[in-house]
């Protein structure tokens, strides 16, 4: 059937939807404008630079040469240094952050006297800065005016310049200004697990530890999961510590050149894209598989129960 | 003001059809009552009229006018959804107002007309709160003010008591009669349940699995109806529906579990012509008499008051209910008894379309 | 309280709720221990800067630290304030939060409503495209975000400092959710009272999301105010744009560097979000966990 012989019905019907449609389009537009220019093309930008090895020189053209540049930079020791580093860096932050988070999220989850105090406090750091936590940390460690000689701490050479103690410092950092957020999260876990489960399983006469680990424990597991892959990524993503803290002309600074930093370096000074580009994606490889391994355990975990 | 009409209209929803080949035609200033069990249709044929649902085919006529491409907003008609749909973040004052902002009254104009409306239901002291500090019941007016503070061409409703309680029920249904009849504002009243629209209905439309069964005053269905589905639908308890055979060809009664019935004429004539035929005598018309031509068994006895319905037994397959004054005497359950059934009170209806062959009227 | 010696079932009922309570007194007591000590920890790194921030330099290196300013010191907040400026750099973070604010608010109301109300072809498809920018971190697009900056000259502006962070998956994501949540027959009863889309969002949808716009917009505040990475990587030189977390590490590296005007601009930088999160704590918690508890 043409159009011209459709019933008016049919085609005001079919200009009305097309309407909607163009409506549709136009409200998304914004946004998708945005990330399609800042998210989605340099990220697909990152697959073709890591091709292209950039000159030495500015003005000159770049080479292609294909894997080579990828494999030449995965291999290299600054990369295998930094993601030694940061991997490092998660092993000390993620397990410390989510279970002292978890410890003042319990201890602050009963409806006692002056709770709500206690947890403005804990959720504090939440809304710390980097930048705020790295002047705060950075007085705290500081040689002279800071804490640590008073302490008994005084490691020469000085805590931040200091190959072995510096990602230890900076991880302490960050595991206080991670705390606020792991606090946030733990807490809404715990107040989502039913009340009458817990009383039945005290009625049936389990001791409050055995409550603990045996039911709040199993049935926050989502919560912890989703901690553990926030914590990770956060943790991958440390960039302004170290930027602060350390720097590049630290004495310590080859053994806190987290990843972040490193892209951001390779971009920077020594200004060559390709080796950047390979390096953002090594980070979102990483990311993406916490992402997955986090789907996959909770995916398990709806299976245990079903 | 305005009449309201379906010609043929129909709806389908995933190729299964919600409302079929609809002719129906609402007078102006008429109360229409639809009326059917649940997933009939209903509400799906009132949102046609509303613009909600476009009809697959046919027309939707307001006015004399075809309106099936003219939006919503533009067909000036209002509607009291079921879940009354006040905006919840608005108090009563500023719900009852809210149609009226579109339609460029002045704030003076229609802070007045607010007024009026609202002292009409009885909201005057509620203007205030938000919907949940409602009762059920007013939130019910705040949703029958809002309609009405339109002035529309027609009210559509869609079963607006079906969330109050019995007494409040009762009372409501009364007010809106009274209301309607004041206005004189053409209005589609959708219902599940039969004594609303008996109540209520200057007419009743019957519709069952989308398709019209039968339209017309409450009596006339009540006494009349065109087929099985009306007559068992209609009525509180429902009509008694018996098996029946015809004795000899030309005999005026007809042979059920349990006795016989006497029959009209007319449906005698009519019934020379089917296999399988059913007979419908509604509980009043049945009496326990020991002169009664059914012999039965009783099963229950209850008392609602005025009446006793008394649940009988009749042969091995078939039960039946009498509708008896209270002030009568009262078999026992197990008690053997007789009824009698009134003289042309039988209808007489297909064994199987269900459709009707005779009967009183 | 005696137990009745006549009685021994009374009296050991009433040795065992004793001994209860006082078990219940012991692990409160224990529980606020904690609480205390896990406070004083997660507190003293702020509360030392702000106590070091007002106290005079020579005070600075005194052991055990102070821990009352007895004599508070204001004047190290003047130096942040002016030499540091520190008042140019709170302005331009202002601007900058208030720009990404608002964008992202706008573009998620505007993509939410269209993906929770409108019909239109490829909307699981686009959706799925929205929720995709999530598994992306900003990090790893950085190399080619500098030279797209640099292209379109966008180097320290606020075009630069903003653009990039107008639209939000979560936010989008957020804001459909709470769309999806308004009953159908508001929408329309709303129609047929002449309210078409746009007066239906205004009136209607914004108002019932509520909640969602206010933790979309507390989690944005903060994500933005506290932006480090992105802030120094396009507010190369001078002062033009530059943001409160940039100075703060400027405070520490240059010539006014001196600790105690470092923590007093610290204090500066940290105070608003405080009082963001004693105001806003609900609302913040609730989009810090919009993923977590489902
Ligand atoms: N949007 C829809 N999509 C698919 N099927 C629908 C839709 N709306 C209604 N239907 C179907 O159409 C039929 C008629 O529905 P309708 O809502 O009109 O019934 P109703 O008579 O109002 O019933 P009730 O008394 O329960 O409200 C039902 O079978 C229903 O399942
Ligand atoms: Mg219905």
């Amino acid at each position: 059937m043409s159009r011209g012989r459709e019933s008016p019905p049919a085609r005001t019907r079919r200009s009305r939807a097309v309407r909607e449609a163009a409506l549709g389009y136009l409200l998304v537009l914004p946004a998708l404008a945005v990330f399609g220019v800042f998210v989605f093309y340099p990220f697909a930008e990152n697959f073709r630079l890591a091709l292209y090895q950039t000159p030495p020189y500015p003005g000159l053209p770049s080479r292609y040469v294909g894997l080579h540049q990828v494999g030449q930079v995965l291999a290299s020791s600054g990369f295998l240094q930094s993601l030694g580093s940061t991997l490092l860096f998660v092993v000390m932050v993620v397990p410390a952050g989510l279970l002292i988070g978890l410890l003042l999220a319990v201890a602050a989850h009963r409806r006692l006297r002056a709770m709500a105090v206690y947890r403005v406090i804990f959720s504090s750091t939440v809304v710390t800065s980097v930048a705020v936590s790295a002047l705060v940390f950075g007085t705290l460690m500081d040689p002279v005016v800071g804490l640590l000689p008073w302490l008994g701490l005084n490691p020469s050479p000085p805590i931040l310049q200091n190959t072995t103690w510096a990602l230890p410092a900076i991880a302490v950092m960050s595991v206080w200004q991670f705390l606020g957020l792991s606090f946030v999260v733990m807490s809404a876990g715990l107040s989502a697990v039913p009340e009458e489960v817990l009383e039945a399983a005290r009625v049936d006469g389990a001791s409050e530890r055995t409550v603990f680990w045996r039911v709040t424990v199993p049935l926050l597991s989502p919560t912890i999961f989703f901690g553990l892959v926030v914590a990770t990524i956060y943790a991958f993503q440390t960039f302004g510590q170290v930027d602060i803290l350390i720097g590049y002309s630290s004495a310590a600074f080859e053994h806190v050149n987290l990843l972040v930093y490193d892209i951001l370096n390779t971009i920077e000074v020594a200004k060559t894209s390709g080796q950047a580009a390979v390096l953002s994606l090594a980070l979102f490889l990483l990311t993406l598989g916490v992402t997955l391994l986090q789907l996959r355990l909770v995916e398990r975990r709806v299976h245990y129960a079903a | 003001m305005a009449d309201v009409a379906f010609r043929g209209a129909t709806k389908r929803f995933d190729r299964r059809p919600a409302v079929e080949h609809l002719d129906l035609e609402v007078a102006d200033g008429e109360l229409l009552v639809l009326l059917g069990p649940s997933g009939c249709g209903k509400t799906t044929a009132l949102r046609m009229v509303a613009g909600l649902e476009e009809p697959d085919e046919g027309e939707i006529v307001i006015g004399g006018r075809v309106v099936n491409d003219v939006e919503p907003k533009d067909r000036d008609v209002a509607m009291v959804f079921q879940s009354y749909a006040l905006y919840p973040h608005l108090n009563v004052e500023r719900n009852i107002e809210f149609p009226l902002r579109r339609r460029g009254v002045d704030a003076q104009r229609r802070r007045q007309t607010v007024h009026e409306v609202a002292a009409s239901l009885g909201l005057q002291e509620l203007l205030a709160r938000k919907p949940r500090e409602l009762s059920g019941g007013q939130r019910q007016r705040v949703a029958l003010a809002r309609a009405i503070v339109r002035q529309p061409r027609a009210f559509l409703m869609d079963e607006p008591l079906s969330n109050l309680d019995a007494a409040l029920r009762l009372q409501t249904r009364a007010d809106i009669v009274a209301l309607q009849a004041r206005l004189g504002t053409t209005t589609l009243y959708v219902t599940h349940d039969q004594v609303e629209a008996m109540t209520m209905g200057h007419r009743i439309a019957v519709l069952d699995h989308g398709v019209l069964q039968q339209v017309g005053p409450p009596h006339a269905l009540y006494d009349r109806p065109a087929n099985l589905f009306v007559a068992k639908f209609l009525g509180s308890p429902g009509m008694n529906v018996l098996p029946a055979t015809l004795e000899g060809t030309a005999a005026h009664v007809a042979r059920v579990d349990g006795g016989h019935v006497p029959l009209g004429d007319d449906g005698v004539a009519a019934s020379g012509q089917v296999a399988s035929l059913a007979v419908g005598v509604r509980p009043e018309h049945l009496a326990l008499s020991p002169s009664g031509t059914l012999e039965a068994k009783v099963l229950l006895v209850e008392l609602l008051g005025a009446d006793v319905h008394v649940l009988c037994q009749l042969g091995h397959q078939t039960k039946l209910v009498v509708r008896q004054d209270a002030s009568a005497p009262r078999p026992a359950i197990g008690d053997g008894v007789r009824i009698a059934v009134a003289r042309g009170s039988v209808h007489v209806f297909t064994g199987e379309s269900g459709g009707r062959l005779g009967g009183p009227g | 309280m005696r137990p009745d010696s006549r009685n021994g079932s009374g009296e050991r009922g009433s040795r065992c709720r004793r001994g209860r309570a006082s078990r219940r007194r012991r692990r409160l007591a224990a529980r606020y221990t904690l609480l205390t000590i896990g406070a004083l920890v997660v507190l003293a790194p702020l509360y030392l800067t702000f106590v070091s921030s007002l106290l005079p330099p020579s005070a600075l290196a005194e052991r055990p630290p102070p821990l009352f300013p007895l004599d508070p010191q204001w004047h190290d907040y003047v130096i942040a304030w002016t030499q540091g400026d520190l008042g140019v750099y709170l302005r331009n973070s202002a601007i900058q939060t208030g720009i990404i604010v608002c964008g992202q608010l706008v573009t998620s109301v505007l993509a939410g409503y269209a993906f929770a109300f409108l019909r239109f072809p490829f909307k699981r498809a686009l959706f799925v495209v929205f929720l995709a920018t999530l598994m992306i971190p900003f990090e790893v697009t950085l190399v080619t975000n500098t030279q797209t900056i640099s292209e379109l000259g966008w180097y320290n502006t606020f075009a630069g400092l903003t653009v990039p962070f107008l639209a939000t998956g979560v936010g989008t994501f957020l804001l459909r959710q709470a769309f999806l949540q308004i009953p159908r027959d508001l929408r329309e009863a709303a129609t047929l009272d002449g309210y078409g889309r746009l007066r239906f969002l205004l009136r209607i949808a914004l108002p019932l999301a509520r909640p969602a716009l206010a933790a979309l917009g507390v989690f944005s505040f903060l994500a933005a105010w506290n932006q480090y990475l992105w802030p120094l990587v396009v507010t190369g030189s001078g002062n033009g744009v530059r943001t409160v977390q940039i100075g703060l590490k400027l405070l520490q590296g240059t010539e006014v560097s001196r600790t105690d005007v470092a923590l007093a601009g610290t204090v500066i930088a940290v105070l608003p979000l405080l009082v963001l999160l004693v105001v806003f704590q609900k609302q913040l918690v609730r989009s810090l966990t919009a993923g977590a508890v489902k």
